[in-house]
């Protein structure tokens, strides 16, 4: 039998991670796409790292750093009496390293798709950067802005290694739906992995469709001078 | 206004040297006239603070926007000036009413609004998005929303080169008929002698980034060409 609990976790997990994805990820993505500095570099690689890292690998030095016998886990510990190894707010915050360049980078296109008459036309106009983000950058990124969004609370939903290595498996706390089915398969439990894998499935194509269906409709000729 | 810029520029040709110096009386509609790559759109730019020349100085009716020595560089939002671009630069999620009143001054009341769409004749389409627009009424309200806060002064880069030759003429009309409503200090960017004649008092000739004429278009334009107008 499918327990429910492992969705809604699911979907807590993905709701927290995709709003703290959301407020930094803005403010990442325009310093990116509009200034030059040394170390820019750097950051975008360090941003993208997820890409291509294997979610252990980030899990493990997360698990590292969380740990309290470490530095930082032990500072989070002692000063805010925070535990992030085996606990959902470790999760949140794994959650937001590993898909912060599925929300970044298309934040960044959506920047630099803007033509520069556009800012430069508001700034002419006696509006400062603020402004200008408000009234004309973001309402005319909104193709960009359901894009990150969209991908990013979807690969949180889909996440299983990073998971695993820092919450592990256990009830209502760290046990999303993508480690649920592995413990079900595990256990050979296959008819109840089937249901977790054919609903992880379902909604993982629809949120593509989504995506895709909104490109579509704002992959228009707003910029036509 | 007092333009004193040199600025070195890499255009399609090569490098330039831009060295420009010249002054616009208030109220005065001055023409920059060049073929393209002359570096007039730069010079636009650094006047509305948009790119730092190199070198020189901008005055403004007694105000600095501009020193390079004493390093004063008065940022676009503060210079008050009214730019209507080449490519129109609407802002695409705003309708024709809301582009108009964006730039508007706290103080300043909407009826100015009002009074530019009436003027430009745009009254119609108040809540029509730009994508709906053709290029003579885009170009329109890029006019209007420029005039909407009253600026010391209007740039306007080559403001009917995207036109036919029917609109043209039209949009010249209303651009006329707004400075002498309003006698705002007017730089008009144009590679378009007859645009030259029927709207400057003065023309500036520049080539390579140099003044190399300036006088009343009559003093400066082709003969051939004023004739063809007239």
């Amino acid at each position: 039998m499918v327990d429910p609990a492992p969705f809604i976790l699911t979907l807590k997990l993905a709701l927290f991670s995709t709003v703290i994805l959301f407020v930094i990820s803005l403010p990442i993505a325009y310093a990116l796409a509009y200034s030059s500095f040394k170390l820019k570099p750097v950051i975008e690689a360090l941003v993208s790292l997820p890409l291509i890292l294997p979610p252990s690998v980030l899990g493990f030095y997360l698990l590292l750093a969380f740990s309290p016998e470490r530095a930082f886990g032990g500072f989070l510990d002692r000063t805010f009496d925070l535990r992030l190894v085996f606990t959902f707010p470790g999760l949140v915050i794994s959650s937001v390293v590993y898909s912060l360049p599925f929300m970044v980078q298309p934040f960044q296109s959506g920047f630099r798709m803007i033509p520069t008459a556009l800012i430069d036309a508001s700034y002419t106009l006696g509006k400062g950067r603020f402004d200008t983000l408000i009234h004309v950058l973001l309402p005319n990124m909104r193709a960009a802005l359901i894009t990150g969004t969209i991908l990013a609370f979807a690969h949180t939903i889909g996440e299983f290694g990073v998971v695993l290595m820092i919450g592990g498996s256990i009830p209502e706390e760290t046990r999303v739906v993508s480690i649920a089915l592995y413990d079900e398969v595990q256990a050979m439990h296959y008819g109840a992995a089937n249901a977790y894998a054919g609903i992880l499935l379902a909604f993982s194509f629809a949120i593509l469709l989504t995506v895709y269906t909104i490109n579509q409709r704002f992959s228009n000729n707003l910029f036509r001078p | 206004m007092t333009v004193n810029i040199q600025k070195q520029l890499h255009a399609g040709s090569g490098r330039i040297e831009m060295a420009l110096k010249f002054t616009i009386a208030d109220g005065e509609l001055l023409a920059l006239f060049g073929p393209s790559g002359a570096g007039k759109t730069s010079a636009l730019r650094i006047i509305a603070g948009l790119l730092a020349a190199d070198s020189g100085s901008i005055m403004v009716n007694g105000e600095c926007w501009f020193d390079h020595a004493k390093g004063i560089n008065v940022r676009p939002q503060q210079r008050d000036v009214g730019v209507v671009f080449q490519d129109h630069a609407l802002f695409p999620n705003m309708t024709v009413r809301e582009n108009i009143a964006y730039g508007l001054k706290k103080d300043q009341p909407s009826s100015n609004v009002d009074e530019l769409l009436e003027v430009m004749e745009l009254m119609p389409m108040t809540n029509v998005k730009p994508a709906l627009l053709s290029g003579g009424q885009k170009q329109r309200v890029a006019l209007a929303r420029a005039m909407a806060r009253r600026p010391k002064v209007l740039l306007l880069d080559e403001p009917t080169s995207a036109l036919d030759a029917a609109l043209r003429i039209r949009m010249q009309q209303y651009i006329k008929s707004i400075h002498e409503q309003h006698r705002m200090t007017t730089l008009l960017i144009t590679h378009d002698v007859t645009e030259v004649a029927r709207l400057a008092s003065r023309v500036l000739v520049i080539e390579q980034g140099v003044i190399t004429n300036q006088g009343s278009p009559r003093e400066v334009l082709p003969l051939d060409d004023l004739r063809a107008l007239f």
